[in-house]
């Protein structure tokens, strides 16, 4: 066996092992600890494709940020775990229905020729191939419209959360750091030059 | 031409037996020299981070007009040791509650990367482990993962003041770490490349180091806001005073490390010195020339690397010496409401620059 299908084989079995205890595992951190296991492995295995702007973008952008925000709101929820649990029968055909239409579909798109191993030979690359050159290059000429179109779309959602959550409340006191910043001494104290009192003689 | 000159002298140091050794250390041979490199980079790494803090205790004692440690060795130089000692014959408590498997990992996981990111830091010229294309992107993504260290302690302690602590550290360093990716990007617009080697080869040519001062055309000048930002990022990304609110005494105690005791909250300090060191050395190749000589006569070499870095962390130092704590509110507003503006105002001046006669990068 070559050592690259080695390396394939094991973070593809750590991936899948890491996949199950996202779903299993009875404490919502530790789900999504073993996100973050499964994001690494994923990285690795696109890593063996030379694909390497995208296996690092992946742990950038989703364990550096995304899986972090994730984890800060999972910390902070009190879940019940029971009342979690109370209804699983009755969810359950729903939940097995989504979940055979998923595995179906994903039979249907991998199982025909598109992505068998026949059609999908790796290309052959030169030793001073740069996936990241490669990749910018296409995506500022022959994609750039629909790059930029992205770009907007994420805009416009950023601005969409954020008009979302904000809400003017008239009554809380927040302070403004500009005006704390351009405080000079002379706007709190005030120095008075007074005579010195004389002792009166004893 | 390294490895064949210790291939040549284990030849000669074997003589006739090296025919058979050599048939059985052939196919892991790469593995091996792999690992000999990993070992030279690390040990000066891990012996830098031992006396970082002897360093830090010395200077701040003079900057307070005292003297420092100076009881263990000469001149407390064996005062690090005498630490790590004292450290390892400590009990390591689990709280009850804590959840135990994250509780131990968390520390190790805090450290890691700090250690990890040192592959790609080239340290002279051809002298780095891995000269990967994505170098810049590999040091983002290695470093965003030193978060989880803080954040997953911080969590399985089970108790008050850690979460808040690591509450703290997780929004402040995700908040940083744009930043400085966004001061990085102006580097890399630049210099034309996200190989360190190259950045660092950016930065070695011009109009000043014709005239013999080099110094003048590293990043640091033609992109002198960035080099601030990133600077002072570095200092919030590491915790470090004045942005040290992650472990802000007076209020959350020790923050994240609360419930840590022994080698479990020794791993902690060292990887903060190995973050504070890695930052320095991120710093002094993208913004100082990295091992490049600051006047035309002196020839480039790793000692000037070692020397801005050096450098840089005096200033950390000087820093914590100098400022009180920044509150936490204002971390966050110079964060988003000044640097990231900053930032993105100066990639499109720089962008502008570029497209003009006046660029000066070409």
């Amino acid at each position: 066996m070559e050592f690259k299908t080695f390396i394939f084989y094991m973070l593809a079995t750590i991936m899948v092992l890491a996949g199950l205890r996202v779903i299993t595992a009875k404490n919502p951190v530790h789900a999504a600890l073993a996100l973050v296991l499964v994001f690494f492995n994923a990285a690795g295995i696109w890593l063996l494709l030379h694909a390497e702007f995208l296996a690092l973008a992946l742990i950038m952008v989703y364990v550096g940020a995304v899986m972090v925000l994730f984890l800060f709101v999972v910390m902070m929820l009190d879940i019940n775990i029971d009342r979690l649990r109370q209804r699983f029968w009755h969810y359950l055909p729903v939940g097995g229905l989504i979940g055979l239409l998923l595995v179906m579909e994903m039979a249907v798109v991998l199982g025909g020729n598109y992505f068998s191993l026949e059609s999908l030979v790796p290309p052959e690359v030169p030793a001073d191939y740069s996936n990241t050159k490669t990749l910018g290059r296409l995506l500022f000429t022959d994609y750039v419209y629909p790059f930029e179109l992205a770009s907007i779309i994420l805009l416009v959602g950023i601005v969409a959360a954020v008009m979302l959550t904000l809400r003017q409340r008239k009554d809380t006191k927040y302070m403004q750091p500009a005006d704390q910043v351009k405080v000079r001494r002379n706007d709190r104290l005030r120095i008075v030059s007074m005579p010195a009192e004389k002792e009166s003689g004893e | 031409m390294m490895e064949a000159q210790v291939l040549q002298f284990f030849q000669t140091l074997w003589g006739p037996l090296w025919a058979p050794i050599w048939t059985w250390v052939q196919p892991v041979w790469p593995l091996i020299w792999v690992m000999v490199k990993i070992v030279a980079i690390l040990a000066p790494v891990v012996a830098a981070v031992a006396y970082l803090p002897y360093f830090e205790r010395k200077v701040i004692a003079y900057m307070h007009v005292r003297i420092g440690p100076n009881r263990v060795g000469p001149i407390g130089l064996l005062q690090p040791i005498a630490d790590a000692l004292k450290l390892l014959f400590k009990e390591i408590i689990i709280p009850t509650k804590a959840s135990k498997a994250l509780f131990i990992v968390g520390p190790i996981v805090a450290l890691a990367p700090a250690l990890v990111a040192w592959a790609v830091i080239p340290f002279s010229e051809g002298l780095v482990l891995a000269n990967i294309d994505a170098g810049v992107l590999y040091l983002l993504a290695i470093s965003s993962v030193g978060v989880y260290g803080i954040l997953v302690s911080g969590w399985a302690s089970n108790s008050k003041y850690p979460f808040l602590g690591a509450m703290r550290s997780a929004a402040q360093m995700v908040s940083y770490e744009i930043a400085m990716g966004m001061a990085l990007i102006v580097v890399l617009m630049v210099s034309n490349s996200l190989n360190l080697s190259d950045i660092v080869h950016s930065q070695g040519k011009g109009m000043f180091v014709n005239m013999g001062v080099g110094a003048l055309s590293w990043n640091w000048l033609p992109l002198l806001p960035m080099f601030l930002v990133y600077l002072i990022s570095g200092v919030a990304e590491t915790n470090r005073a004045p942005f040290d609110v992650v472990e802000g005494e007076s209020e959350i105690v020790a923050g994240h490390m609360v419930e840590y005791s022994g080698m479990a909250f020794a791993l902690f300090f060292l990887a903060e010195y190995a973050n504070m060191i890695l930052v320095s050395a991120m710093t002094a190749i993208f913004f100082l020339g990295g091992w490049l000589s600051p006047v035309g006569f002196l020839p480039d070499s790793f000692f000037w690397l070692a020397l801005k870095i050096s450098a840089i962390l005096f200033l950390f130092l000087w820093l914590r010496a100098t400022f009180p704590r920044y509150r936490y509110d204002q971390i966050m507003r110079l964060g988003w409401k000044v640097f990231l503006p900053l930032c993105f105002v100066w990639i499109v001046v720089v962008g502008a620059w570029m497209m003009s006669p006046l660029n000066i990068w070409k």
